[in-house]
């Protein structure tokens, strides 16, 4: 395993290619530093629905509306910023996706999800950027429950 | 009597319409939009409406996968239909089950389990 951490800082546009070879290249570095397979799939998904947050609520799908990204992998956590151009929100006026009438709603479980698969979640003030961190080889997230189906 | 196209492979059966998901991954905008057309034309040529929709051979998707599955029940629903998923990865599960997507959804461990399901609710 590298000692040393792998960084990554790139400018994106809205779009959903733009993610392609960001995505690839934070995948790879997650096999290289021995992630585990379940904080490969954590760590994918909260990439993916802080992106399409990015681009859906916070850029409007502008597509020339930039959205910034720090990766860095590091042998005992995995750690990403992603900064969009938007107005920014209020991550705690979000409603709780499982209660009520929420759970039959087609979308708001973008933020609840990221919660869910990583160690640290924390927004800017503006609500323009997340901060997010998950650490090497922990032995269960804190989702519910991680069985399968019987 | 089977039927493919780009993200589904259909096969309209006596005792359910089984509908088989191709994409690996789930992701975008642009897949979901052409899942969902495509759904709702399996739905609406589907003569029994029970459908099992099978993610066997999905290994990753995001959560707007999930907002897809919800407008797809309710169509099912409306018309009197059933709707069963099966087939679903571990790690996929857990989604449906922190998100207690579980308590509206029917989930099966394989096609052949929730046809049985299907076809006792006759």
């Amino acid at each position: 395993m590298p000692e040393k951490t792998a960084k990554r800082k790139v400018h994106l546009q809205s779009s959903p290619q733009a993610l392609d070879e960001s995505r690839q290249w934070l995948l790879s570095k997650l096999k290289e530093y021995k992630y585990c397979e379940d904080d490969v799939f954590a760590v994918h998904l909260a990439l993916e629905e802080a992106f399409f947050n990015a681009v859906k609520h916070g850029n409007k799908m502008n597509y020339d509306n930039e959205i910034n990204v720090d990766f860095t992998v590091a042998p005992d956590k995995v750690e990403i910023i992603m900064t969009d151009s938007g107005e920014g929100f209020n991550p705690d006026s979000i409603p709780d996706c499982r209660v009520g009438e929420n759970l039959y709603k087609t979308d708001g479980r973008g933020i609840f999800l990221i919660r869910c698969y990583m160690d640290v979640v924390e927004f800017n003030e503006k609500g323009n950027s997340i901060h997010m961190i998950r650490h090497h080889r922990k032995p269960t997230n804190s989702a519910e429950s991680k069985s399968a189906i019987d | 009597m089977a039927e493919q196209n780009t993200r589904l492979e259909v096969e309209y059966g006596p005792q359910a319409d089984i509908v088989t998901l191709t994409d690996e991954k789930i992701l975008e905008d642009k897949d979901i939009r052409e899942l969902e057309q495509q759904m709702q034309s399996v739905i609406e040529q589907s003569s029994i409406k029970k459908i099992v929709l099978d993610f066997s051979r999905v290994k990753f998707m995001s959560s707007a996968v999930l907002g897809l599955l919800i407008k797809i029940s309710r169509r099912v629903y409306e018309q009197d239909g059933n709707l069963a998923l099966c087939g679903i990865s571990p790690k996929i599960y857990e989604i449906f089950k922190i998100t207690r997507l579980t308590k509206i959804f029917d989930i099966y461990k394989d096609v052949d389990s929730a046809i049985e399901e299907l076809t006792e609710r006759q």
